[in-house]
């Protein structure tokens, strides 16, 4: 799992949303429940191998969806 | 049968909005947003889907704009009770639908200066009436698509304008247009969108949703309803993330995945499509009625310039003789009365013996009106 990021949301809408943006991409990324050590902001968080990160935030960032931050899992 | 009250419900739901809803109790039955295992997300993502389809039918760019609601009532109180204080002046008009009025008149028993613009006998509203009612200092701009009793347009675009000059925003109430008549936000300067599920928009009773434009201020609004909401669990204040604010609670899962069908089913068909069809239906409507002796039409009598919705009487009989004839005889469905308007049919002069109201739907056919007219006819000449 080290080679794995999560993306994490404040609402499930805009983590649905990502994966939605994301899977139209082509990106290979599952919505997973939010580590706990990591925020307790919405359940949902979605992962993604963790070499694809830059290309995440890119994508989210360009089609405005709202993340709380991206980070190593 | 022919059913026609689709301006109080659109009726048959279509196959698959009856099979969204099904699908979702059966096998998407997680809660959505609360957990993350596969039945919440298979939930969350038929209400997000929903979300999206409904926030681009109507030119929203940002889906996180779309609150869902109960109903459009719902949407109009949560921005009535929101935004108005005591001593704020808010501009409505005379052709407004209780869902408006019922708030607004009690508002004003708690201070709100409330102003209501005249409308013609026809229900159409003269810009410049509108122009001196929307002075500086107006907090809100409240106003129907189209009427509920005649199918009269109000010139919502203009009272945009109007509204915008004076730095007070515009709240439509689309009960009667939503996927009947082409919406788009931005282009049409709509800051809230008060929108129904169960009528145009052909899904089940009990969803709604209000759509928050660019001059909407979801910071200023209270939820009506403050509780769960499957984020920021940490805190025991509300969040002010969007749609998650208002909307606290389990959602109506199923009814909104069948709304979700429904507003695909209209994108498919396309609302300009549907509101030809409905034209050429409320045209027939209007042409036949003409020629009943003893039948009064009420409303514009020009389907460019109203919904599919027509109103008539006819001299010497009660609406509701004439309503259960049409029912019992020739199985035609109308709606009569007075329509939740009573400040409509003062406009129209049907204050307090109300209409009888037909409202033909995407399904109605011209054999369907020729048929009712018949009837009509028939009840007309004894």
């Amino acid at each position: 799992m080290s080679d794995c990021g999560v993306v994490l949301f404040h609402t499930t809408s805009a983590a649905l949303r990502a994966e939605k943006t994301l899977l139209a991409s082509q990106l290979s990324v599952r919505l997973i429940p939010t580590p706990r050590e990591l925020s307790s902001d919405c359940g949902m968080a979605l992962r993604f191998p963790w070499g694809t990160a830059a290309q995440v935030r890119s994508l989210l960032e360009t089609a405005r969806v709202d993340f709380v931050d991206i980070c190593p899992l | 049968m022919i059913y026609l009250d689709h301006a109080a419900t659109s009726w048959p739901k279509p196959p698959q909005v009856v099979r969204a809803m099904a699908e979702f109790l059966e096998q998407a039955g997680g809660n959505p947003g609360r957990s993350g295992h596969r039945l919440s997300i298979a939930a969350g993502r038929i209400v997000y889907d929903a979300r999206e389809a409904v926030a681009t039918l109507f030119g929203l760019p940002d889906p996180m704009r779309v609150v869902f609601t109960q109903n459009a009532t719902h949407a109009v109180n949560l921005v009535l009770r929101g935004l108005l204080r005591p001593g704020d002046r808010v501009v409505t008009t005379a052709m407004e639908h209780n869902a408006v009025m019922r708030p607004l008149r009690a508002l004003e028993r708690e201070g709100v200066r409330l102003v209501v613009v005249r409308c013609g006998p026809d229900g159409t509203l003269a810009l410049d009436d509108a122009r001196r009612a929307i002075a500086p200092g107006t907090r809100l701009v409240v106003a129907a698509h189209a009427s509920n009793v005649t199918g009269t347009l109000l010139p919502v675009a203009d009272l945009a304008a109007l509204a915008h000059r004076t730095a007070a925003p515009l709240l439509v109430d689309a009960a009667q247009t939503a996927g009947a008549v082409p919406i788009d936000l931005a282009a049409m300067g709509i800051d809230y969108l008060a929108v129904t599920g169960h009528k145009a928009l052909l899904g089940p009773p009990g969803t709604g949703a209000l759509l928050l434009g660019d001059r909407a201020e979801p910071t200023a609004l209270p939820p009506i309803l403050r509780g769960g909401t499957g984020s920021r669990s940490d805190s025991e204040e509300q969040p002010e993330d969007l749609p998650d604010k208002f909307e606290s609670g389990t959602p109506n899962g199923a009814g909104i995945a069948g709304l979700g069908a429904g507003v695909r089913i209209v994108q498919g068909r396309g609302v300009a499509a549907i509101q030809a069809h409905e034209a050429a239906l409320a045209q027939a409507l209007l042409d036949g009625l003409a020629r009943i002796p003893g039948v009064t039409v009420f409303g514009p009598r020009d389907p460019a310039r109203q919904t599919a919705v027509v109103s008539f009487t006819m001299a010497g009989r009660q609406v509701s003789e004439i309503g259960l004839r049409l029912d019992d005889d020739y199985g035609v469905l109308a709606r009569v009365g007075l329509h939740c308007a009573p400040a409509a049919h003062r406009t129209i002069g049907t204050y307090p013996g109300g209409t009888v109201r037909l409202s033909p739907g995407p399904e109605t056919t011209l054999g369907d009106i020729a048929a009712t007219l018949q009837a009509i006819e028939e009840i007309s000449a004894g």
